[in-house]
């Protein structure tokens, strides 16, 4: 007789081998987070934009209508205590940059949007570069990324009158006082009438690191040397459908327009947490050096438009605070960039304007 | 009994499988979150990255010079030809991809950063097309990289556990 108890059955080890490979399969599923249906990644952010305002294939998921600047950063040595970054050794660094007015409608008039930004890239010695997205508003809507899904998902138009529904716009806010402030401040607070004349905040608080290796929480600003003037709100809807960038434009052909970079430093116990939270008026503020803006062009040929101005592309001895909102920008900002560049970039919006075209 | 791997054969084999499956999984989770481990993630996908780049350069160069171990005559000869064939992709995959990340992120106009102060030269243009096209392939291969792997891994247990003919143990 064959000696039986040396052939084992197959079974059982092969169910382990199965076991295994599925575990391995399993885990690296539950790490790509499709076992958990409630997780917010960039590619979340950005559909929750597209449900708001509808897919424009090939153009940025927010912040859609822009023009491309360039000029240069004149640091002035002050900021030397604060971080060892390069930027901010005496000297002239190249910048392009893009302005921007809000929204994802690349058509839509700059009437409609109050609410513009300046995106900045420095090119620093070594190959750093350090990348920035600022607003004329010293504070954001939301606090988190949950909280930027809901207001997207509240605050859809409606088809029929354009307007977010009401009760569900209600019901969002009733939650979110922090949203209310910033809707007021647009609606109440004096609002820059130029691009050229506004305050651009970094929003988010962020650490600077000086050559001793110690943090410092900051934030910073851009500040106009154009004089400030109020923005007409009433006669908005009179205004030419490109009037902010026409001006932008026409600006730029006068002369250089000039922005003194302010950073601000925290109190012990200034939240760094919270781009919703302003700090209180007093704090210490350090001018760095002179933004220079020298140049105008549009999206097409300003060698802005194929740039993530991602505010996580910082240089050493610049790095992210705790803020939950940064790492959600940076996250979004990708998977708008990544999606753009598969979709293929769109021609430019003011030009095709200009053509009196949309498409 | 077939004759083992070389030392250093079995060394770069286990330092890199550590590695490989580390990126992979590093790679999903950074996609999937929004969070502050997102930027933590990136900051060590592109290190590990080099690292697996150099690594599977040298390796490769190790395995032109030296002649692995035979696979013992009980392997059929499709599996043998299956065998060989997932390890040329296996290879072909080690160093396509950080290659393809490299490659992508200079496309995107990106400084290719390899730690908060090291800047790698870009290895392409800046140009939005390449990056999208570079961008999707990054991601497919990913996925095929981790099924080979699966693969990989269930055909190793099979010698290791049903066959017991010595080829899970030339690597072991």
């Amino acid at each position: 007789m064959p000696p039986t108890q040396t052939r084992r059955s197959p079974l059982a080890p092969l169910a382990l081998i199965a076991v295994i490979v599925a575990l391995v399969a399993l885990a690296f599923a539950w790490v790509g987070g499709w076992l958990i249906p409630g997780r917010i990644g960039g590619g979340t952010l950005a559909n929750s934009l597209e449900y708001n305002a509808g897919r424009h294939p090939g153009w940025r998921r927010a912040h859609a209508k822009g023009l491309c600047v360039s000029g240069h950063f004149d640091a002035n040595g002050q900021g030397v205590p604060l971080s060892r970054a390069s930027v901010f050794r005496a000297g002239s660094y190249p910048v392009v940059g893009r302005f921007s007015t809000g929204g994802s409608d690349p058509f839509a008039t700059d009437g409609r949007n109050v609410f513009h930004s300046m995106a900045l890239l420095f090119r620093l010695p070594g190959g750093e570069q350090w990348r920035m997205a600022l607003d004329h508003t010293p504070v954001f809507p939301v606090a988190n990324a949950p909280d930027f899904v809901a207001l997207q998902i509240a605050s859809r138009p409606d088809p029929a009158t354009h307007k977010p529904d009401p009760a569900k716009m209600k019901a969002y806010l009733g939650q979110h006082p922090e949203t209310k402030a910033f809707l007021d401040y647009l609606a109440n607070a004096p609002l820059p009438s130029s691009f050229a004349n506004g305050t651009y905040y970094s929003i988010n608080a962020f650490r600077f690191v000086d050559g001793a290796g110690a943090r410092h929480a900051v934030r910073w600003q851009m500040e106009p040397e154009a004089p400030f003037a109020a923005l007409d709100k009433a006669t908005l809807d009179q205004q030419p459908v490109d009037f902010l960038f026409d001006d932008a434009v026409a600006r730029l052909k006068q002369g250089p327009l000039r922005w003194h970079l302010v950073v601000v430093l925290a109190n012990p116990g200034d939240r760094t947490d919270n781009a919703t939270v302003t700090w209180p008026a007093d704090r210490r503020r350090i001018d760095v050096g002179t933004l220079v803006l020298d140049r105008a062009a549009t999206e097409a040929d300003g060698g802005c438009r194929d740039v993530n101005f991602d505010p996580l592309v910082l240089p050493e001895g610049i790095a992210a605070s705790d803020d939950p909102l940064l790492p959600a920008r940076s996250a979004t900002y990708s998977a708008s960039f990544r999606r753009r560049a598969v979709e293929g970039p769109h021609p430019d919006a003011l030009t095709l304007a200009a053509k009196g075209g949309r498409a | 009994m077939t004759a083992r791997f070389a030392p250093f054969a079995r060394l770069l084999h286990w330092t890199m499988a550590v590695l490989i499956l580390a990126m992979l999984f590093i790679g999903a989770g950074m996609l999937s979150t929004a969070s502050a481990r997102y930027p933590t993630l990136l900051a060590w996908h592109r290190p590990i990255g080099i690292t697996i780049l150099v690594l599977a350069l040298v390796r490769f160069g190790f395995r032109l010079t030296h002649r692995p171990p035979a696979l013992p005559d009980t392997v059929p000869d499709w599996q043998k030809a299956a065998a060989h064939a997932s390890h040329w992709l296996l290879y072909a995959l080690m160093i396509a991809m950080p290659l393809i990340g490299w490659a992508m992120q200079s496309a995107g106009g990106y400084p290719v950063l390899l730690t908060k102060a090291v800047v790698l030269p870009p290895i392409l243009p800046h140009d939005i097309h390449l990056y999208g096209v570079l961008r999707t392939a990054h991601g497919l291969l990913a996925y095929a990289f981790f099924l080979l792997i699966l693969g990989h891994l269930g055909a190793a247990l099979t010698h290791a556990l049903i066959r017991r003919d010595g080829v899970f143990q030339s690597m072991a």
